[in-house]
């Protein structure tokens, strides 16, 4: 196990590097002097002088990025002069709700997609496939954003019961604040895995191990549950973290709708104060969450079948 | 006219020697697949007997409807397949009558079934015991004989070391030994039928073998019945006591193995047999049978077969030549089923 | 898979409507039709300026004079959404033409010489991948400055990885076909190879995946428009529309819904296309 998680590790030490660089280019596509930009346009001359310095402006590129990434490891993403505070703070205080938000949304996505997969799969051409059908065609075109004004004006205005700003200050809080939210993300999401969830649930119905469960005489709803809902999971695994880009665009636009004080809303509050070092740390850590997302599938992919398993021991 | 009461069947089949009742029972068997508003028919009027401790082979190439009459039985079929009529008895119940309820109550512990491909047929993310026991599913039984009727099952198919690879997943067993694990699933409740759907095609020539060996030691010493469906003849004469030949979903000759085998009464199977390999030892050319065969939705009228058979006449461009007894329980649904042996000689 | 049926030697040509085109492609056309024939003509017919303000008209609901109400500054959500159709179409196309467009190029030209430079534009594309597609063309934004033409641009500098990895995919197989090595034997330049016989083969899947990037794209631009960093205000950009409007959600909810309601619908045309454009071209799944 230990050896398999090195393996995968190593593997992603290049692409991290590949993250790296370019968020390291980025701000430097910006014309005119880094620091000054890092600094914001009310910056002292003196503290322009210090940040050329500690950035390594007056070297080479190459020298540059390895400052970069020599302050990287360190933890420190550099200093928001609009918040006058270490970026590396903000991003943790603002990382655990859009965490919160992300698995939510997750959640939500496989309780709604996977039945209706499966309900579509289990008889083709029923009114509940023309529905799944349906809903992947027409559902791919909902803007996100809309659908959580929306849903504001229904449960904030017309009938209000639920909250629809803010985090909340529990555990319970979270849980009914990111309701909405976590909701709208789903939604937009379920029609971009339908399709394939559906194709993955009728390839497992047709295996033959269903056919051995059916003549081992177990009930319908045996058959379902130990034999086709465990195999249809992986490749449902699968489709959904093909989406998670997806997923966390969905999350920065319902966060900002939602007034959520996540990631998402910092990054567009930030573009707007143009906070350079912020915006730069938020899409490093964006970039790592994709890369650590997929390595947590891998894993969870390997737990589940037992021929990966095998390989990994 | 029939004392035993039952249907009239139109004259095709009679009961080969009516006076044990069998296991199994089929008569009439009709199953007919919708194909986009269109209805084909895969099976019609099947009728045969399975005798207790017999194995029965059920031949025909692909196509020809014999994993359609075998999953009818347990009524294991695609969902655009219909039933149209017929009646299966077995151990005294009529099962096309029976409620899914019933149905499953039935799968599994009394008729027991082998599929064709191992590797396809086992779930991949169960162990080899796991997918044993669900077979037994019975709440009366407490952990520990359930584990032991499990390994019970797992050495009366000759699984080595059954402690061991009672935790096995599939992959990790080779094809014969996932073989075997799937017949110890059909058998772990002791059913009085046992339903083999070509388990051989899969596997390897000395592999196939085995698994023929054990279906025949298992018979013997548990008097299992045995449906066994194949292409091949050779694994027929190996195995099984009496035959029924399938063509384009009716069958054409049917009785004991050892006389059928030694005087076709059908230009079918004769080109079976000779299309079988028999080592360096036999004379006779390797003759296959020319043509294909028919598809679904257009079966020549007349005999089936006709299109195909080196010794048609015109009258079996006219009527379907109906299933009458060629001597005694062997039947044949030729019209020339009489001078069939002088025109195979000739 | 069509290209692997064709027995030998000729170039595997598409012929249109061989078969009946399937509904969904039909009516997801005239859909389309319609929606660019009010972007064109609309505008010219009901020629009132969509960002003049009339204060003394402010948030009135749908009525016969405002079939769609006005906002907060008095003007016609109607006539808003009608000259917003052109912007948000313009999006739609310009999201995926320079994706496309270097897309299949790279990817072409990295399937089909192979090597270094396949393995170069690949890492490429694993670093860019490695992204929410998103996060970094806001992140991209940020640094060009708000504004449809920056979006572009950064649309253009992240979209076209999709593609390249498509062609680039589709002219690995290509390359091998009977057609391609006759035409090498006969002794035609790389670009007329390129151009006459392989584009025409690898640009297929492109093109299905264009007609649903291209409601993707609507979304992106809309949405961006919406957060401010797309389409600026007045545009009648639609999602400029929806974010005006959501401060008046509780007193005027149709200066936001109606809009997204439009966008749904605009979606649904190119959804509808590109559904049946895939039956229709990819026919043996069916079967």
């Amino acid at each position: 196990m230990g050896a398999f998680l090195l393996r995968r590790i190593a593997l992603l030490v290049p692409v991290v590097i590949g993250i790296t660089l370019a968020v390291f280019f980025l701000i430097r596509l910006i014309p005119g002097d880094p620091a000054r930009t890092l600094l914001g346009i009310h910056a002292t001359p003196e503290l322009i002088a210090q940040v050329r310095h500690t950035l390594g402006l007056d070297r080479s590129v190459g020298i540059q990025y390895l400052i970069f990434m020599k302050s990287l490891v360190q933890g420190d993403l550099g200093h928001s002069y609009f918040f006058s505070s270490p970026v590396s703070s903000l991003v943790l205080a603002r990382l655990p709700p859009t965490l919160f938000l992300l698995a939510y949304a997750t959640a939500l996505t496989v309780l709604i997609a996977f039945p209706a997969a499966i309900l579509a799969a289990l008889r083709p051409n029923s009114i509940w496939d023309q529905a799944v059908r349906i809903a992947s065609i027409f559902g791919i075109g909902l803007p996100g954003y809309w659908l959580g004004v929306v849903l504001v004006y229904a449960f904030a205005i017309a009938l209000p019961i639920l909250p629809v700003a803010g985090y909340g200050e529990n555990l319970g809080e979270h849980f009914t604040f990111l309701l909405l939210p976590a909701l709208t993300i789903a939604v937009s999401l379920v029609p971009l895995v339908l399709r394939a969830l559906r194709a993955s649930v009728m390839e497992t119905l047709r295996a033959g191990y269903v056919d051995t469960a059916r003549a081992k005489g177990l009930a319908p709803r045996l058959v379902l549950r130990r034999h086709v809902v465990r195999n249809a999971l992986m490749p449902a695994i699968t489709v959904l973290a093909l989406n998670i880009g997806y997923l966390i665009g969905g999350t920065v636009i319902i966060e900002n709708v939602f007034a959520i004080p996540g990631l998402g809303s910092l990054m567009i509050i930030s573009i707007g104060t143009r906070d350079y070092p912020t915006i730069q740390a938020i899409t490093l850590v964006f970039a790592v969450l994709v890369v650590l997302i997929n390595l947590a599938t891998d894993l969870v992919y390997a737990a589940l079948d037992p021929r990966l398993r095998a390989e990994i021991r | 006219m029939s004392v035993t009461g039952q249907q009239a069947t139109g004259g095709e089949a009679r009961t080969p020697g009516a006076t044990a009742p069998g296991v199994l029972s089929v008569r009439d068997l009709s199953v007919s697949y919708r194909r986009g508003g269109r209805t084909l028919g895969v099976v019609n009027g099947v009728s045969f007997e399975v005798q207790p401790g017999e194995i029965f082979g059920l031949v025909g190439e692909s196509g020809s409807g014999k994993s359609t009459v075998i999953r009818s039985l347990i009524k294991l079929l695609p969902a655009n397949a219909v039933i149209e009529g017929g009646d299966v008895t077995f151990a005294g119940r009529s099962l096309l009558a029976l409620r899914e309820r019933e149905m499953q109550a039935i799968r599994g512990r009394d008729i027991g079934m082998v599929f064709q491909d191992p590797l396809n047929s086992l779930n991949p993310v169960m162990t080899a015991g796991e997918q044993i026991g669900e077979t037994l599913r019975g709440a009366d039984d407490s952990g520990r004989s359930r584990r032991e009727r499990i390994l019970a099952a797992m050495r009366l198919v000759h699984i080595p070391e059954p402690d061991r690879l009672y935790n096995a997943y599939p992959h990790e067993l080779s094809g014969g030994l996932r073989q075997r694990v799937a017949i110890a699933i059909a058998l772990v409740a002791s059913p009085k039928l046992l339903l083999a759907d070509e388990p051989t095609t899969a596997l390897d020539v000395t592999i196939q073998d085995q698994i023929l060996k054990l279906l025949i030691e298992l018979r013997g010493r548990l008097g299992t019945s045995v449906i066994l469906v194949t292409h091949d003849l050779g694994i027929v004469a190996q195995t099984c006591q009496k035959v029924a030949v399938l063509y384009a979903g009716r069958i054409v000759e049917s009785g004991p193995v050892e006389r059928i085998f030694a005087r076709p009464a059908h230009p079918y199977t004769a080109g079976l047999l000779q299309s079988i390999p028999r080592g360096p030892a036999s004379e006779g050319r390797l003759k296959g049978i020319g043509g294909t065969p028919p598809s679904l939705d257009s079966i020549p009228a007349g005999c089936p077969f006709h299109p195909r058979c080196r010794f048609a006449i015109a009258a079996c461009r006219e009527n379907r030549p109906p299933l009458v007894s060629h001597e005694g329980s062997h039947l044949s649904a030729c019209i020339r089923h009489g001078e069939l042996t002088e025109l195979l000689r000739g | 898979m069509t290209a692997a049926a064709v027995p030998s030697g000729k170039r595997p040509r598409r012929r249109f409507f061989r078969r009946r085109p399937p509904r969904t492609l039909l009516i997801g056309g005239l859909m389309i039709v319609f929606w660019v024939v009010l972007a064109i003509f609309g505008p010219l017919i009901w020629n009132a300026d969509p960002t003049a303000l009339h204060l003394d008209a402010s948030l009135l609901p749908p009525s016969l004079d405002h079939p769609f109400g006005t906002d907060n500054l008095g003007r016609d959500v109607l006539l808003r959404i009608i000259h917003g159709a052109a912007i948000d179409l313009q999006i739609g196309l310009f999201t995926v033409l320079p994706a496309l467009t270097i897309g299949s190029i790279v990817g072409g030209l990295a399937g089909y010489y192979g090597s270094l430079a396949d393995l170069a534009v690949m890492r490429l594309v694993d670093i860019v991948v490695a992204f929410p597609f998103f996060v970094l063309v806001i992140a991209i934004i940020a640094v060009l400055g708000p504004g449809l033409i920056n979006m572009y641009i950064a649309v253009g500098l992240v979209g076209w990885v999709s593609y390249a990895r498509v062609v680039r995919a589709e002219m690995m197989v290509a390359k091998q076909m009977d057609y391609t090595r006759a035409a090498r034997v006969l002794g035609f330049s790389d670009a007329r190879i390129l151009i006459r016989h392989l584009l025409p083969n690898v640009i297929v899947q492109a093109l299905i995946y264009s007609t649903s990037d291209f409601i993707l794209g609507i979304l992106l631009g809309s949405s961006l428009g919406f957060l401010g960093l797309g389409a600026q205000p007045p545009a009648p950009e639609w999602g400029v529309m929806i974010a005006e409007g959501y401060s008046f959600l509780a007193r005027a909810p149709w200066i936001s819904a109606l809009p997204g309601l439009v966008i749904v619908a605009l979606a649904a045309a190119f959804s509808l296309f590109g559904d049946g454009l895939a039956d229709y071209l990819r026919p043996e799944i069916d079967n």
